[in-house]
């Protein structure tokens, strides 16, 4: 185990490295004025210009600039914007609130996902079934900004009953509850279908009729060893959905008004300011690949006949 | 659906835990849909199966319906969409006009049924793209292995770990701020970063099937003999990955259309002169609580449309899959 | 009890612990209605084999889902029939008295073991569930007692193997843990559908002594349900032959082997292949079982049958005794075993 974990890390260094080229690339290096528009409505002076040029070390070749943007990540310096503002405390300001919608969000979609499905599941075909297969199926095609938006006119214009922004930070976790309910609510369809399936196909299985054969109660049966069994490729979804969530909070952050990094890395785009871009960018890369590590290895202990040797 | 890599992610898994299983098992016929001994009645038997399906029959109609839209939009309306008049602005729905009219006094519906081409457009030449690139890669991947294997999944991890609301946000701003930029060229750009950061997963579908096709018996049969490599992979292993991809083309056609909206949506995608929904529905952000029927029409056409293409998809899937019928 | 006559199946040992009475079972499937189980009866005694013997679609698995109660529902429908266990009647009985006799009455061992352990708990856990469960015992004691269990179907080093999970053993060792599962709450009755069918013939061997083993010495009633007339000739004391949902015969082993009642055994013993038939070509039974949604009228196994006449075709044969403690569903029951 010791040893997939090395060499898996391992593996992500190569993933790593290219992911934040390429967005370092992106942003750095193509054609276009990076200080277009920094000085009002006038063209910046040159003086300003080759200050900012020697403060960026734009002049170097991409490569040399990408190592030293590296080398000083690795110490945990993420730079300053043009404003001069340190890009890792913006950072460390707006994660928390990202951190905390990721967390409602994939509450919501675990808890009524699970419930939803399992209960689809072990009813089998019927009413239930069709309602939640056309719910679901609704929510998937449901753009995030539509569902954002109906929330936020419905429940908070018309009714009253949320806020229909959360400019604070760091964010009450009660605000967040109709913001993460959008932001979850694409994974939670899924989450309901994967349950479902699990569970429809592990309702016949052989271990659940010895589990009978064993007269056990049905409680146990249903809820030790087909919940058990069934869990697993729901549990691995919701890891690898967590940085999911976080990478696509941009569009809730934007629509509630949370000043998490999607907000942060929307502002760093419309104001070209490469450095918030790529930093947050690379924060996210790095919470995906290292979530995606996490839910291997829960695999591994979730079902005992995998093994990584 | 605004994140077709969310999508993505859940027949991801399907595709992942297929991989585990031929390559733990070996012999494992994972993800058969694509039955190796009779290809043909198998296709027909799905075809059977399909035209008993409500499902299909729904999604089908209302396919063929977006369909005439985008091709002959005359049809729907004589109304010119480019026509504003600012003394109608945020007028209601009424006997004239069926769904009101917009901010600038254009006709929405009008608007909506030219819309639908833009959109289609969009989707369809992002989903080719995407196969073909995520496709070929895979296939080359799944039958060479090793080395080569390796690296192509590696770059694919490179490009997935991109979030993709973002990694097209990124990618638009950075290609569309370049100077004058042109309808074709933007919707070429909307295009580009879709597939950009889609093809990874039609690749490892794409990767599996190829494995699992490469792992019978027959096929290693036709290697021992001397097949030459297009045959086994144009003989064997394609016939064997038709049945997922055509699954997640179907389903990621309808993500795209929805991801081309988010995207006008953002300001960053198609945006006026072309009529798209996405490009109708980020017109409406500003004036919703004033006058939420601008939102709610392009939108709606935006949701049935992609709701009928998840269901087709979704009903391909469950008529392939012999473990379903 | 009335149903001494109706079976008849002659010296009952000791009053019967399992009774199964004229059972009908119905599958119903988008092609039609399968009739699966058409009047079954069988009955058990303590210390007592009785091997069910017939080609798979017989119904031989359905019947033993049906004693355990573990028939998929849907597609199967019960139309008909009682199971007693002691006189009782299981079928009418509430949930809770079923859910008492699984396990600690009647306990069943699968082809299968493999699957039929979960694949995600440990042995030892599934041992000790029941004891823990059903037995209200602690989580040390239940440990203990699957230690001696597994001791006792002779797996070694039961100790460490107790922590291991059930893809982690052999196939072999994997049913020996099956059996020792279903001994842990002291069954009366085991019903063994087809225990050693997954298994190497070496291994074959093996389990089946050990289950004769263990019957004898707790004077089990064991219901083994086969395709495999090897096995069935070592351990059996009575054969119950299964034909299309229907039991075609039914007597002590030795008589069955020796004269069979009915044309269906006598093809079955046929083609057995012989040490005394060196060169010969190895008879079979031409044809195919019919299908359950189609039975044939008359006699179901007619199509299949050298001896056939105009009234098998016709005319379902009622049960014949034609010697004490035996049954045959045939219509020349008697001539078969003058002529044998």
């Amino acid at each position: 185990m010791g040893r997939y974990v090395l060499r898996r890390l391992l593996q992500l260094v190569p993933v790593f490295i290219g992911t934040t080229f390429l967005i370092y690339w992106l942003v750095w290096s193509l054609p276009g004025d990076p200080f277009a528009g920094k000085c009002g409505d006038r063209p910046c002076p040159d003086a300003y210009i080759a200050v900012m040029r020697e403060r960026f070390h734009l002049d170097e070749p991409l490569v040399v600039q990408y190592g030293r943007y590296l080398w000083n990540l690795l110490q945990g310096d993420f730079g300053e914007t043009f404003r001069g503002l340190e890009v890792g405390e913006l950072i460390s300001n707006a994660y928390p609130n990202t951190i905390r919608l990721a967390v409602v969000a994939l509450l919501i979609e675990a808890v009524i996902g699970l419930a939803a499905g399992v209960l689809t599941g072990l009813r089998g075909r019927g009413f239930l079934d069709n309602l939640t297969l056309v719910s679901t199926l609704f929510l998937i095609s449901l753009p995030v900004f539509v569902t954002g938006f109906a929330l936020q006119i419905f429940f908070g214009f018309e009714l009253g009953w949320i806020k229909t922004t959360v400019a604070k930070s760091p964010a009450p976790w009660e605000q967040l509850i109709a913001p993460g309910f959008v932001l979850g609510s694409l994974s939670m369809a899924y989450v309901t279908r994967l349950t479902r399936t699990s569970i429809a196909e592990n309702k016949h299985a052989d271990f659940v009729r010895t589990a009978v054969a064993k007269g056990l109660p049905q409680r146990r049966v249903v809820g030790v060893h087909l919940l058990r069994n069934s869990a697993i490729p729901v549990v691995t979804f919701l890891g690898t959905d967590l940085g999911a969530l976080m990478g696509g909070a941009i569009v809730t952050e934007g629509i509630f008004d949370i000043k998490g990094i999607g907000n942060l890395v929307f502002d760093g785009i419309i104001g070209k300011d490469g450095l918030i871009v790529t930093g947050v960018v690379t924060l996210l890369v790095l919470v995906y690949l290292l979530s995606n590590l996490l839910v291997d290895l829960l695999y591994a202990v979730l079902d005992p006949r995998i093994r990584y040797d | 659906m605004t994140d077709p890599s969310t999508a993505a992610s859940a027949s991801s898994i399907e595709a992942h835990t297929h991989v585990l299983a031929a390559e733990h098992a070996g012999t494992e016929t994972a993800g058969a849909p694509g039955k190796p001994d009779k290809p043909r009645s198998l296709a027909s038997d799905a075809w059977d199966d399909l035209r008993r399906r409500p499902l299909f029959l729904i999604a089908g109609s209302l396919i063929a319906l977006v369909l005439l839209m985008a091709l002959f939009p005359f049809l729907f309306t004589q109304t010119d969409p480019g026509y504003a008049d600012l003394a109608r602005s945020r007028q209601g729905p009424s006997a004239q006009a069926w769904f009101g009219y917009d901010n600038q006094g254009y006709d929405i519906y009008a608007r909506t049924i030219h819309g639908a081409r833009a959109s289609i457009v969009v989707g369809i030449c992002a989903t080719t793209l995407t196969v073909l690139i995520g496709g070929t890669l895979g296939l080359l991947a799944g039958y060479y292995g090793g080395w080569l294997d390796g690296l192509m999944s590696r770059v694919a991890d490179v490009f997935f770990g991109l979030p993709f609301v973002l990694g097209a946000i990124i990618i638009l701003s950075s290609f569309g701020s370049t100077g004058t930029t042109s309808v074709a060229q933007i919707m070429f750009l909307v295009v580009m970063s879709i597939a950009v950061l889609s093809w990874p997963v039609c690749m490892r579908i794409m990767r599996s099937a190829a494995i699992t096709a490469k792992q019978q018996d027959y096929v290693k049969a036709a290697r021992a003999l001397g097949a030459s490599s297009s045959r086994i992979i144009l003989r064997h292993m394609l016939p064997n990955a038709v049945a997922p991809v055509l699954v997640y083309a179907t389903i990621a056609l309808g993500a795209f259309i929805g991801a081309e909206a988010t995207l006008s949506f953002l300001g960053l995608g198609l945006r006026a002169p072309v009529v798209s929904w996405g490009v109708m529905i980020a017109d409406s952000r500003d004036i919703i609580r004033v006058a939420p029927h601008t939102l709610l029409f392009p939108a709606a056409f935006l949701t049935a449309t992609v709701l009928a293409f998840v269901m087709l998809g979704d009903a391909v899937r469950e008529a392939l899959d012999p473990k379903t019928r | 009890m009335s149903t001494v006559d109706e079976t008849g199946a002659g010296p009952i040992p000791s009053a019967p612990l399992l009774e199964v009475d004229d059972l009908f079972v119905e599958f119903h499937t988008r092609d039609g209605v399968a009739r699966v189980l058409n009047g079954v009866s069988y009955r058990v005694a303590a210390g007592e084999t009785l091997a069910v013997l017939g080609e798979s679609g017989s119904g031989k698995s359905v019947t033993a889902q049906t004693v355990m109660g573990i028939l998929d529902t849907p597609p199967g429908v019960i139309t008909g029939g009682a199971v007693r266990f002691h006189g009782e009647d299981l079928l009418t009985a509430p949930d809770r008295r079923r859910r008492a006799v699984r396990g600690s009455g009647i306990a069943m061992i699968f082809q299968d073991a493999l699957s039929a352990l979960n694949p995600v708990f440990t042995v030892g856990f599934q041992i000790e569930e029941q004891l823990r469960v059903r037995r209200g015992m602690s989580r040390k004691d239940a440990r203990k007692r699957a230690v001696e269990l597994l001791e006792l179907v002779k797996i070694p080093n039961a100790r460490g193997r107790v922590r291991q999970y059930p893809h982690e053993f052999s196939g072999g060792m994997r049913q020996r843990a099956m059996i020792a599962m279903s001994l842990a709450l002291d069954p009366e009755l085991l019903i063994a559908d087809e225990p050693t069918t997954a298994l190497d013939v070496t291994v074959q061997a093996q389990i089946m002594d050990l289950l004769k083993e263990i019957q004898v010495e707790r004077h089990m009633g064991l219901i083994l349900i086969t395709h495999d007339l090897g096995v069935v000739a070592e351990v059996a004391d009575r054969i119950a032959v299964m034909y299309a949902g229907r039991i075609v015969e039914q007597a002590d082993a030795r008589s069955v082997y020796r004269r069979p009642g009915h044309p269906y055994t006598a093809a079955l013993l046929d083609s057995l292949p012989r040490l005394d038939q060196k060169g010969t070509e190895l008879n079979t039974i031409k044809g195919l079982p019919p299908s359950l949604l189609r039975i044939p009228d008359g006699c179901p196994f007619h199509p299949r049958c050298a001896r056939a006449q105009d009234v098998c075709r016709t005319e379902v044969p009622p049960q014949h005794r034609p010697e004490p403690g035996r049954l045959s569903a045939c219509h020349f029951a008697e001539e078969l075993i003058a002529d044998a």
